[in-house]
């Protein structure tokens, strides 16, 4: 009975291709751990409506066996009605434990799968290239870890059981119903189609109409959420007036549709109720004519039985269809987050890998100690040798292209040359490509032509995970996690010491500050460490790439966003940890790239100068222009 | 309880349908509790005595009872519809429109985030409350009562089976819901915490790469995961317990009627249809008591929203117009006198001290200073942005508490340091500054700010769409676009917060110059960190901790001015060459 009407309902939202397979693929979530607890719900459930269905049994009993003896008799005789009283009451004694078991498990299933799809989730989305999130909002995936697992959620632990309960219910009460009086099983079935007939209509309108709703709200959040973060660009503007009347327009148009989903959504309740007893009425009426003229041997008890079951089969058709938008939801939201599960993850076929060395008669050898030293261990397939190359920090650009679609390249022709220990800096206007470079370097992104070698290794040969924890990288958004101090700059290197973390805090010129906090290392950062200055935040993010001691570094636009007084502790901070890297620098502010040993000026993705300050200073040319401000030839 | 009222104020023009929806609800309920009435005697007086005129006569009535019923159950359905979408409408509206007049101190104190899911999530939740109280508050318990009262109409001993199972169910339903409750609250902000782990994650992924912690993240999110899964099982396993006792409880009373029922039918007390009446009232009366628990629980864990809510339309903006306002300002003059300011009152220091301050019609003035010195609060003075605690800030020659708030700000331009760019064209981006600009009018802003240059690359050049929060244009291309926002409001007096610091120093400079030659008559306060962008000020404040540190041209600020030739070093690297090559 679902299928058919199930299918009606998906007819209008044309998004979600085929919900079976994603219905089935949401269960087998379900089945992966809890296939017993399944079972047990199941059978529970076929418990609870059998016990339910031997209560309405009894009363057909009642009224038809045992109560009439006790009308007529003079000296009435209650064993039989007791003891009928006393099966009933095991029954409804077995109803009530298997409710509760049923509930119980079901509470298990429930919070289990969603940690389960919760967790699958987050595991595949830390998985994922960085393109994945440059490419969508992240408002858009924070929502399904919320409102999308929550109708999964309502739909495993409410419509699914409800719906298995409904459709027994329907099927055992159907039996019933056909055993006790044939004639009225059929009126009741024409009323029933009326009923499906008259919801059907309504579910079709008020889901096109919830669905516009769902529309206008989204508008209205979003001017929502646009305007309360511009609010106080509007102040400044005095444009309060203007967005008072774009609000009230869309607010206006939300009422309207929010009114007219919710009414039909109301009025489905009164109408199949009122159904459900025109069906009990036209019953009485049929069964009392055919009780009274004795037709088809139909007994008072009987009727009133059937009067009881008639209303049990109202019930389950009234809750399946209820329980249809919330199923056709929890679809949308399974598709959201199996998309998500099937993005592709970062693959990496890199077999080059990190290792402690140490020196052995003048050769390297690998090790399991932390000796400070690191190598590249390179197996070469071909001949099953290995070599050991010392990290170094060497990195070169040979021509390489990059666009971050294949249609449209940001990069052209980059060549590049940092021997272990150079400054390099990238300059140039917003744009140019700078950023991008540094992409390139840890595989965020992976070049369209050309070759980028580390320490004379292919970095395509070398596992991303070691390629970057070889580099060491401080963002202009400096990103803090909620936790200690103390955990944010271990966030570096997991098993430093409380020493270590405190060394890389002084070293970074931010031990002075932390300490004035009220509880030094063991402050709490909220919110991204919104409780801390631009500055301060970003002598943590230095501290933190100090205590993973990288021989390289890329800093992008790392101090741009600090005033310039602060800069100078950030900077001398940031000069301590340069000593002996090769470096990558971003920056606009050319002050931080003047004693660079290589200053590249980018435009357009290009490299249009390369060469130190003083002789692109000479040269007069853009970055001339850039330093001084001044026109060329002005 | 009050903040209920303040809520309730807010149905306006909804008045009528808010009161017609329980009214009609009530017509329903009548309804539907007469007709099992009808049934028994049906049964009783009709199919058991043989009297089809009867069935008929009764079901006759039954089918009047259905259709009452059903326009009841209509009309309170649309109106309760009307009424609570109604309501979510006019607090939106109310919430929205009075957020417009809040001053920046009031939208400090809310935090943005804070609002939105006050007029989102939060009003939601009120409307579905409402919806919910408006139809079921009054007709689960008129149900229940009339259910009562018919099974005490029908018989007393029985019926007072009921009113002991009432009592019961009450009492267990209460202490259930009141643990539920309980843990739940506890439960919620652990479930916050997941999210704002994924959030945190989402959007510091460059980190976490770079890093590579995605194992660490991972395992630290299972383990967030796993908390989750023990609380919410924990506050579930409180709520799952109330089926099997309502099942406990109308089993019960079933098997008691039948029992005494039928004792009383041997003995002529009770007839056949009765007992069958008032099995079907136990049912009804018990929901209904279910039902108003459940109205309980919506209501408990929507009074946070109805709070939150409130705390919005209560707010007063902290900035009042003046009764007589003056709405011309004379010209670009400013002048601070003795001013001392705070953010919020109990501050032990204040934020700006001994600020004395004179500012001629028509000069640049650069504004330089560590974080946290207070530049941006300095200059959020001059519009009126916040009121300062002691002494007085004059514009034009007048205090700006004299002016009208909106004639002050078009006339003094700010641009902030947090800046947005709205969804929409270029050209109404650029409109918020003069909604009557013409084209020429936003080009030549646009040229004056060097935005031209990369508007005209642009496609769609000056019909660009800019998506919400300007997120397909570069920060300095933001930048000059609101630079040239606030250009076209002609202001006597052009406040830049840190408004180029994304812009390469030769765009900068050319900007300077535009303004140096196109608006000379403008009052120009620049705030920058370079040196370089205050150097050719007419003067140069140097703010540090809250007080003006040196006020004067560069040269002379570089003779006596410690912290400014130590930040000018710091960016020139005091080497000589550099000094004379930036002369040229």
């Amino acid at each position: 009975m679902a299928g058919p009407m199930g299918r009606r309902q998906m007819g209008p939202k044309p998004k979600i291709e085929n919900p079976g397979k994603l219905f089935t693929r949401v269960m087998s979530y379900v089945f992966r751990f809890y296939k017993i607890h399944c079972i047990i719900v199941v059978a529970c459930i076929f418990i609870s409506v059998f016990a339910n269905l031997q209560g309405t049994l009894f009363m057909q009993k009642l009224i038809d066996v045992y109560l009439p003896p006790l009308l007529t008799a003079a000296k009435p005789d209650f064993t039989p009605l007791a003891q009928a009283i006393i099966r009933v009451a095991c029954f409804y004694g077995i109803g009530i434990v298997s409710s509760y078991i049923q509930a119980r498990t079901l509470l298990t299933v429930t919070q289990g799968t969603m940690k389960s799809i919760r967790n699958e989730l987050f595991e595949h989305m830390e998985k994922l290239p960085i393109k994945y999130f440059d490419t969508h909002a992240h408002g858009d995936i924070m929502s399904i870890y919320t409102n999308d697992i929550d109708t999964l959620r309502q739909m495993i632990s409410q419509s699914i059981p409800q719906l298995i309960n409904s459709a027994v219910t329907i099927v055992s009460v159907f039996i019933s119903m056909c055993i006790l009086s044939i004639p009225l099983t059929g009126v009741t079935l024409v009323m029933i189609a009326i009923m499906l007939f008259c919801s059907g209509k309504i579910l079709g309108k008020s889901s096109k109409y919830f669905m516009e709703q769902q529309q206008n709200l989204g508008k209205v959040n979003g001017y929502i959420e646009e305007m309360m973060n511009g609010q106080k660009v509007v102040k400044v503007f005095c444009h309060e007036d203007e967005c008072k009347k774009d609000f009230k327009e869309l607010n206006d148009h939300l009422y309207e549709c929010a009114s007219r989903a919710n009414k039909f959504v109301n009025i489905m309740g009164p109408v199949n109720g009122q159904l459900g007893h025109l069906s009990y009425l036209v019953c009485v009426i049929v069964g009392a004519i055919l009780a009274l003229n004795n037709i088809t041997g139909l007994t008072l008890g009987a009727l009133a039985s059937f009067l009881t079951l008639n209303k049990n089969f109202n019930m389950p058709i009234n809750q399946i269809s209820q329980q249809f938008n919330s199923i056709v939801m929890a679809m949308a939201g399974a598709d959201r987050i199996f998309k998500l599960m099937d993005e592709k993850e970062e693959v990496d076929e890199g077999y080059v890998t990190l290792v402690n060395a140490k020196e052995v008669d003048g050769k390297l050898v690998e090790t399991e100690e932390r000796t400070g030293r690191w190598a590249w261990k390179h197996p070469h397939k071909a001949d099953g040798t290995v070599d050991y190359v010392e990290l170094l920090g060497d990195v070169v650009f040979d021509d390489v292209d990059f666009g971050y679609t294949d249609e449209k390249m940001v990069l052209h022709n980059i060549d590049l040359f940092a021997t272990p220990g150079q400054k390099i800096a990238f300059v140039g206007s917003t744009g140019a490509g700078k950023t991008t470079i540094t992409n390139l370097i840890n595989r965020f992104y992976d070049i369209q032509d050309g070759k980028i070698r580390y320490d004379g290794i292919n970095i395509n040969k070398i596992k991303k995970a070691d390629l970057r924890r070889s580099l060491g990288i401080v963002l202009q958004d400096t990103h803090l996690f909620s936790g200690t101090i103390m955990e944010n700059i271990r966030f570096g290197k997991l098993d430093a010491t409380d020493e270590e973390v405190i060394a890389a805090a002084k070293l970074a010129n931010a031990d002075k500050f932390i300490h004035k906090l009220p509880d030094g290392y063991n402050t709490q950062l909220i919110e991204d460490g919104a409780n801390l200055s631009q500055g301060q935040r970003q002598l943590l993010a230095i501290a933190r790439a100090a205590i993973a001691d990288p021989p390289v570094l890329i800093l992008d636009e790392a101090t741009s966003s600090i005033d310039t007084r602060t800069e100078r502790i950030v900077q001398e901070g940031m000069d301590k940890l340069m000593k002996g890297r090769t470096t990558f620098v971003i920056a606009h502010r050319l002050s931080t790239v003047k004693n660079s040993d290589c200053i590249m000026v980018l435009e357009q993705g290009r490299v249009i100068e390369r060469g130190n300050h003083d002789q692109l200073i000479e040269a007069k040319g853009k970055y001339y222009q850039l330093y001084t401000g001044n026109e060329i030839g002005a | 309880m009050h903040q209920v009222k303040r809520i309730l104020q807010e149905v306006k023009e909804f008045k009528a349908a808010s009161f017609a929806t329980p009214i009609w609800m009530l017509v329903e309920v009548i309804c539907e509790t007469l007709i099992p009435l009808l049934m028994a005697s049906i049964i009783t007086y009709g199919v058991e005595a043989g009297n089809m005129d009867h069935i008929l006569k009764m079901g006759g009535i039954m089918v009047i009872l259905v259709a009452i019923g059903f326009t009841g159950g209509l009309l309170g359905g649309v109106y309760g519809a009307k009424a609570s979408t109604g309501l979510a409408r006019n607090l939106r509206e109310s919430m929205f429109n009075k957020i417009q007049t809040y001053s920046f101190s009031n939208i400090d104190k809310f935090s943005t985030a804070g609002l939105v899911t006050r007029l989102t999530t939060d009003v939601t939740n009120v409307q579905n409350s409402y919806q919910m109280v408006l139809r079921i508050a009054m007709r689960a318990p008129a149900s229940m009562i009339i259910s009562l009262v018919m099974a005490f109409i029908i018989n007393k001993n029985l019926a007072s089976i009921y009113l002991v199972a009432i009592v019961f169910l009450s009492i267990v339903l209460f202490f259930i819901i009141r643990r539920a409750t309980k843990t739940f609250m506890e439960a919620f902000p652990k479930y916050d915490a997941l999210n704002a782990s994924v959030q945190e994650n989402v959007s510091a992924i460059r980190v976490v790469k770079a890093y590579v912690r995605e194992e660490e993240e991972t395992k630290k999110f299972h383990k967030a995961s796993d908390a989750i899964l023990k609380i919410f099982t924990k506050a579930e396993k409180n709520v799952i317990i109330n089926q099997p006792i309502m099942q406990f409880t109308v089993y019960s009373c079933i098997i008691l009627i039948s029992w005494l029922g039928a004792k009383m039918i041997s003995t002529d007390a009770l007839v056949i249809g009765d007992l069958m009446a008032l099995l079907t009232y136990c049912m009804n009366i018990l929901m209904n008591l279910m039902m108003v628990s459940m109205i309980f629980v919506m209501l408990s864990m929507s009074t946070a929203s109805i709070r939150r809510i409130s705390e919005v339309l209560e707010e007063e903006s902290t900035l009042q117009n003046p009764a007589e306002p003056v709405y011309e300002v004379a010209d670009g003059s400013i002048l601070f006198k003795d001013v001392e300011f705070s953010y919020n009152a109990g501050a032990e220091e204040p934020i700006l001290k001994d600020i004395d301050l004179e500012i001629k019609s028509g000069e640049t003035i650069g504004i330089i200073g560590g974080t946290g010195s207070a530049k941006s609060t300095l200059v959020n003075l001059i519009s009126r942005l916040y009121d300062v605690d002691k002494g007085e800030v004059l514009v034009g020659g007048l205090n700006v508490k004299d002016y009208d708030m909106d004639s002050l700000r078009n006339q003094v331009s700010v641009v902030l340091q947090s800046n947005v760019l709205f969804s929409g064209s270029i050209y109404e981006n650029l409109r918020w500054g003069d909604i009557d600009a013409t084209d020429e009018e936003c080009q030549r802003a646009c040229k004056l700010a060097c935005a031209d240059e990369f508007i005209n690359r642009f496609p769609d050049g000056y019909n660009t769409h800019i998506e919400q929060g300007g997120t397909n244009v570069s920060g300095g291309q933001k930048q000059r676009l609101c630079i040239a926002r606030a250009l076209l409001k002609k202001p006597k007096i052009l406040i830049l917060d840190d408004s180029t610091s994304a812009v390469d120093t030769a765009t900068d400079a050319k900007i300077r110059k535009a303004f140096r030659d196109e608006i000379p008559n403008t009052t120009k306060l620049i705030i920058a960190q370079r040196i370089a962008s205050v150097q050719d000020a007419d003067r140069i404040i140097v703010m540090d901790n809250g007080m003006i540190n040196g006020f004067g041209t560069h040269e002379e600020l570089l003779t006596n001015n410690e912290i400014y030739r130590e930040v000018y070093e710091s960016q020139t690297g005091g080497a000589g060459d550099f000094d004379e090559k930036e002369g040229i």
